[in-house]
């Protein structure tokens, strides 16, 4: 498996360090329900097809990244800075 | 505060020749962390007036031999040699990490094969020119690496792994002159 870094170019999967699903960039307002708190910090998807993850290229640039990919068949549609998602939702 | 003795990385001097590659320890000089504060255009300046060096774009180097500035990260590059000019913290932050990192120089015809047993980039000529320069890891260890000329590399580590860095080259140099 290999990410194409948007800083460093394609690399190995080595080099990255695997988050979890990309939902903590999209944290819930401080006063939300309980139920929402939960759900976000606790439940996750679990697709067979399309998900969305946080990599850290802790071996390379040391950039988070947002890498959308297919868990059937492995192919990596997009790789992302988190720095650069993040801007664009706010 | 009292003058400071430096302390070297290795125990002995590092300098061993195997088959077509030769590994040995090199004092750099100086060595500190550039990370500009926004924009990279004043430290580009700065760095240019003070030291004749430009600020490197991601996976490259400027400078040569003595005066050298590599990328060092997102934001970040390794000004390499000189001690740093006042005005370049003006415009970033300007961390002295000489007694962080340990450098070698790897060189000679085997020299790539050497770090194809180590390292998950390609680094021959063709996909890594001199002036390229990339943060990687070696093993497991977390690396720079520039190259320096044809045949030759300077790679960095954490100063801690400097007997695992020369273990580990040594291993790689010896199973590489073994195929002949």
């Amino acid at each position: 498996m290999r990410i194409n870094c948007p800083i460093c170019g394609d690399r190995d999967r080595r080099e990255y360090y695997y988050q979890g699903a990309a939902v903590t960039l999209d944290r819930p307002a401080p006063d939300a329900e309980e139920a929402v708190w939960e759900d976000y910090l606790h439940l996750r998807e679990n697709p067979a097809g399309r998900t969305r993850d946080l990599w850290h290229h802790e071996g390379g640039c040391g950039a988070w990244v947002v890498v959308t990919r297919d868990t059937v068949s492995h192919k990596i549609f997009e790789v992302a800075l988190a720095a650069d998602v993040k801007g664009a939702a706010r | 505060m009292g003058e400071l003795q430096a302390a070297r990385p290795w125990a002995e001097r590092l300098d061993v020749s195997i088959g077509r590659s030769a590994l040995v320890e090199v004092d750099l000089g100086h060595l500190t962390v550039l990370a500009p504060f926004g924009a990279e255009a004043g430290m580009t300046e700065a760095l240019s007036a003070a030291h004749g060096l430009g600020f490197p774009k991601p996976n490259r180097a400027t400078g040569k031999d003595g005066g050298r500035c590599i990328w060092f990260g997102r934001g970040e590059a390794l000004l390499i040699g000189p001690a740093p000019d006042a005005s370049l913290a003006d415009h970033g932050a300007s961390v002295d990490v000489l007694d962080a990192w340990a450098a070698v120089s790897l060189s000679g015809a085997a020299a790539v094969d050497v770090l194809a047993r180590l390292v998950p980039v390609d680094l021959r000529e063709g996909a890594f020119k001199r002036g390229h320069s990339i943060r990687t890891q070696v093993m497991h260890m977390s690396a720079s690496i520039t190259r320096t000329g044809k045949d030759s590399f300077l790679i960095l580590v954490f100063r801690s792994m400097a007997g695992t860095l020369s273990h580990d080259l040594k291993q790689a140099m010896a199973a590489v002159a073994a195929r002949g």
